[in-house]
Parts: structure tokens; sequence; C-alpha cells
């Protein structure tokens, strides 16, 4: 089976015509990041785009219409990934409905653990810190599919794939039918395709914006690398 | 279970990697409150190591007419502040979790000479963030971590003060979270460790009390603490919340006032009332002291200030800097720079009996102080 390779870019003005580009590399699915001052999550490569994201004002009513101008240029799903305070200021409820308006198919929100806000329907994360009833729980709320975190740590590049991908891909396939696509510190094509050998997909945040710093075209052949990598 | 919120603030806003090493956290730390050999041991450190009970001082030449000022004097215990009680508690948890490497982010440094000294006593590996622009500020506490063997790492970006510091302790934390304890230094961050730490710190309430009514024969018209992240004010305060006829007042940075002017967001893991824009995206605050120089602000404060029970109030940078002068004027006692915010609105408040909590000593400000 084809597995899933889902991109992650940052809200900007360059943004739809770089997920455009990812698309054209072969991505299946763009995460878009709304920037937060605070991000626990995030590594350093990410901290930066998302400094620099702010700097040039993409709040989240700026953010929203990025994400219906890229939507207008791509057929892929699209899914916001930011903060809890976010939500808090806009409105819990209605960031969804106008994510959804503007067309997302989901929302992640990195500091919102399964058990906040159980309404809220999005995309749920889970690591390998997770046991097996935080899983359980995870995979019964999650929209469509569930987002792996390989390791303990935050986003970024790592030097090896982490070794606790493959038992908590073990432990989902065990309690869960739902498809798991594994993040953070997948950078390589190398690394994508080790990945995808337990995951039904991966996601390349970090890399990915360094790829496209150097414009569509460069971030065109990374994902087209990682895609062949994949289908290989 | 304890409970994890006050009314809507607190909470766990945090990556799932965390919430597992919550939960270990919460449940260790409910085995060690129902231990009786727990709360000896930090009963007895408390005593030697630390020196409490602390001084109930009554500042008779800093007060003003018709006004008796008395000071809860925490600036006395064992490294120069009250942070020492919490970081003392959470060391002896961590042994019971089974975590030999510590990490702390400190803003004015106090907390971070705190959690240095007590990983020196018990030899644990310390690692400490800390903003650039606070190690510039606060030299002297640099120099006392790392002379207690602590690794000090610098902070080098956003505002480089406390929140950055709290963030980057935070990401340590997710990543070393298999030997890694989060020692963190206010009753702000996910639950339970607001909780904890207000527990911690309310050894500062119960002795006051205790103090007040052995030498006044009466409870205090009012309390007053500073607030940046608040655990020294939540300390004190836990202390008298029950006693309806003692006004409890807060007193924030004017710069900082997280509970004066900030609104419902999301830091460091947990809902509180924050300086935060109409986006949610968290602003600077602004305060000579580097210690309430913080955005946030732990949530049971936010919930006592939705209550009514306690109120909050700013003291701005020149109050703060002249009542500082004041205290080292009248009583010969040089207060750190937040407690300096509490004394300042202590002098104009309108009750005859005011405690003051003095939550640590000023050698770490004199360079601040002498700049001015």
């Amino acid at each position: 089976m084809r597995s899933t390779l889902v991109v992650y870019l940052m809200s900007g003005a360059e943004t739809p015509e770089l997920a455009a580009a990812a698309e054209a590399g072969g991505a299946d699915l763009i995460e878009l990041g709304f920037p937060f001052s605070d991000p626990l999550a995030d590594g350093p490569v990410i901290r930066r785009a998302a400094e620099r994201a702010l700097a040039e004002g993409m709040r989240t009513r700026r953010c929203l219409e990025c994400l219906a101008r890229t939507r207008a240029r791509v057929d892929v799903p699209l899914v916001p990934m930011t903060y809890a305070s976010l939500l808090e200021a806009y409105g819990w409820e209605l960031f969804a409905a106008d994510a959804h308006a503007a067309g997302a198919s989901s929302l992640i929100v990195a500091d919102l653990p399964v058990d906040e806000r159980p309404e809220l329907r999005r995309v749920q994360l889970v690591a390998p810190t997770s046991t097996d009833e935080r899983i359980e729980l995870a995979a019964g709320l999650t929209d469509g599919w569930l987002y792996l975190v390989t390791v303990a740590g935050t986003t970024g590049a790592r030097a090896e794939l982490s070794p606790a991908l493959a038992p908590l891909v073990e432990r989902a396939r065990r309690l869960t039918s739902v498809p798991l696509y594994a993040g953070f510190g997948i950078s390589t094509s190398e690394q994508a395709a080790a990945a995808a050998a337990f995951a039904d997909g991966v996601i390349v945040g970090s890399a990915a914006l360094l790829a496209a710093e150097d414009g569509p075209g460069a971030l065109e052949r990374f994902v087209a690398r990682l895609r062949a990598a994949l289908d290989s | 279970m304890i409970p994890g919120r006050f009314g809507p603030y607190g909470g766990r806003y945090v990556p799932e990697t965390l919430v597992p090493a919550l939960d270990e956290l919460e449940s260790g730390w409910e085995r060690a409150t129902a231990d009786p050999t727990f709360r000896a041991e930090l009963d007895v450190l408390g005593e030697r190591y630390v020196g409490r009970p602390t001084p109930l001082y009554a500042a008779e030449r800093f007060g003003s007419a018709g006004r008796r000022i008395l000071l809860k004097r925490e600036d006395l215990c064992h490294t120069g502040a009250h942070k020492i009680n919490n970081a003392l508690g959470q060391i002896l948890l961590a042994q019971r979790l089974g975590k030999r490497r510590i990490v702390a982010e400190t803003g004015a440094g106090q907390h971070g000479v705190a959690t240095a000294t007590v990983c020196a006593r018990f030899g644990l590996e310390c690692v400490v963030y800390m903003g650039s622009e606070d190690m510039r500020r606060q030299r002297p506490n640099v120099e006392r971590m790392r002379l207690l063997g602590a690794d000090v790492r610098a902070v080098e970006f956003g505002t480089r003060t406390l929140k950055e510091a709290t963030s980057e302790a935070i990401r340590d934390w997710i990543t070393n979270v298999a030997t890694t304890y989060y020692l963190i230094g206010s009753c702000v961050g996910p639950h339970p460790y607001p909780t904890i730490v207000r527990e911690l710190q309310s050894v500062i309430g119960r002795e006051a009390r205790r103090q007040v009514l052995g030498s006044h024969d009466r409870l205090p018209d009012a309390v007053v603490a500073c607030v940046g992240g608040g655990s020294n004010a939540i300390g004190l305060f836990a202390g008298f919340l029950d006693d309806a006829g003692v006004r409890i007042v807060g007193v924030e940075a004017a710069g900082a006032a997280s509970l004066g002017t900030g609104r419902p967001a999301v830091l460091h893991g947990a809902r509180s009332s924050v300086l935060a824009d109409d986006d949610g995206q968290i602003t600077d605050a602004h305060s000579i002291s580097a210690g309430l120089d913080y955005p946030g602000v732990g949530p049971e404060h936010a919930y006592l200030r939705d209550s009514g029970r306690a109120e909050y109030v700013t003291a701005t940078d020149d109050e703060a800097l002249a009542a500082f002068h004041r205290l080292a004027e009248t009583e010969g006692i040089l207060p750190a720079l937040e407690p300096a915010h509490a004394l300042a609105r202590a002098l104009d408040l309108d009750a005859e009996l005011v405690l003051v909590g003095l939550s640590g000593r000023g050698d770490k400000d004199l360079a601040q102080v002498l700049e001015r």
C-alpha cells in the first residue's frame, strides 16, 4: 500500500505556492503551521519559522486566509497545526468552524493531550511514553489518523530514526485499526523509508521548512525525493 | 486524585509525551504526602538546613503612623529566599521517583540557586536554564549556581528572560523525560505542579499565622505578598484563606500584571490569566525585578482573583526601589526587589496591622539598584 507523505509548512505569504510545489512533488497531506509565540513542542527550525511568521503579522485571521488561499491552489487535505492558546483566544468551537470553512480537513493542537477538551474533533497525538490506555483513548477520539510522535523530544532532525518508533507502532496496531503516521525527527529519504516500513505514513516538518527556504523548486525536489524513497 | 483545576484555570496543556510523567508525579506526590516519613524528613531539613521557622519581625521604623508592619523573614532562609522550601520538598520527591537528573528554570536566580543547592546536598545532576538578559542582571546568582556545581545554560532567544527559560526547561524535560525530574520554581505549569508548590510553600503561611497569634494575640488586618508566578504569595496566603476577616493582597509589577491586565490564555502547560494579545500570542512583561518579569501567573491566583477572596494590585519599578531604600535605611534590611513591590503597597494599605511576605534578600540586586 502506498505510504502517505505529510509535509509541514508554516503559514506565510509564500505558502500557497509552496503547498502547490509540495503537492507536485508527491505530498498527500499538508500540515499548515499557525505560529505561536511559545511553542513547547518545537525545536529550533520550526521555532525560528514561527518567529519569522509572527514578525510578518501571521496572526490567526491571516493564517485562516492563508489556509483558504492554499485550499484554492491544491487538492490534498490541509490540516492546521497549532497550540492551545490560539484556540483559547479565538474561541475553541469558532476556530474549528472557521478552519473547516477555510478548507481544513482537521486540526492538530500540539499541547492539547487527549483528555483536555476531548470534544474538540482533531488528530490526536501519541508518544513512546503513552500508556496503552492513552493510545486507545486517543485512537478512539482521533479524526481519521493517529499522529505517532517517534521520539521523546521536540520537532527537528535527528541523526537516526528513533528506535522507539517500531515498538510504538506495534503497540498501536494491537490497540487500533486507524492509520498511523509517524512524525518528529524524520528528515531524510532514508529515515522516511525506514519509518514507512512500520507506519502507514510519515510526517516531515523541519527538513521541509529548510528546503522551502530555497523556494518552491527546491521544496518540490525535496518532496519528490521523499516520495521516491517511500515508493521504492 | 487531587483536583487538577482551580475553577476554569489550570489543567494540563502539554505535549502528550509529558502526560504519563505528570501522572507519575501526581501519584508519587500522593504517596509521599501520605507517608509520615516524608513530612518528617522535610520538617527536619527545614529546621536544620533551611533555618525554619523564620522570624516574624515587627518593622517599627519602616511602618508609618497608624500602620504596623510585620515581616515574615523568608529572606533569612538558607540561600536567601523562600524558593528553598519548594526545592527541598521536590528534591525529596524526585528521589522517591528515582530521578537522578534535575532540570529547572530561573528568573532572578533564586530558584536556580535553591535547586543547585539541594542538588549539591543530595548529589544529583543539576541543569538550570536562565535567560541571557537575566544572567546579565543577576550575575551573582549565576556564579553561586556554578560554585554549587550546576550547569547553567543561557537561553538566547525571545525575551531572554524567565518565559523562555521555562519553555527551554520544559523542552529539556520532554527530551529526557525518562531520567529527568523537572523542578519547577513557582506555582505555575501543568497539574499537579501548582498544587505541589503551594503545599510546599504553605509552611510560610502556617508559621506566620501561628507567630502573629502568638505575638499579637490577633490576626493581621491584611497579608501582602509580591506575585510573579506567585509561589511565595500562595504559600503565605494559604495560611489565611479561611480567615474571612483577613484581607489578602497580591502585588504585581506594573509592567508584568498578569492578573491586573492579562486575559485567559495558555502558557507553560496551564490555562491562567496571562499577558497576551487578541490572538493568544504571549506578550512581553517588563519589570526591574527579574523574579516578577513573567507574563503568566499561577492558576490558583487567577481563581482567587475571580472569586474575590484575594485582590491584586501593582507597584511600579520606582515605587519598589523607594521601598527597597526605605527598608534598608529604617530597618537595616536589604530586601530583594521582588518583595520590595509588596513593601511599597503595604505602606499605603488602609489597614492597621499588615503582614508582608519578605520573600528574599537583596544582595543579588545590588548592581541593579546601584545602576539607578
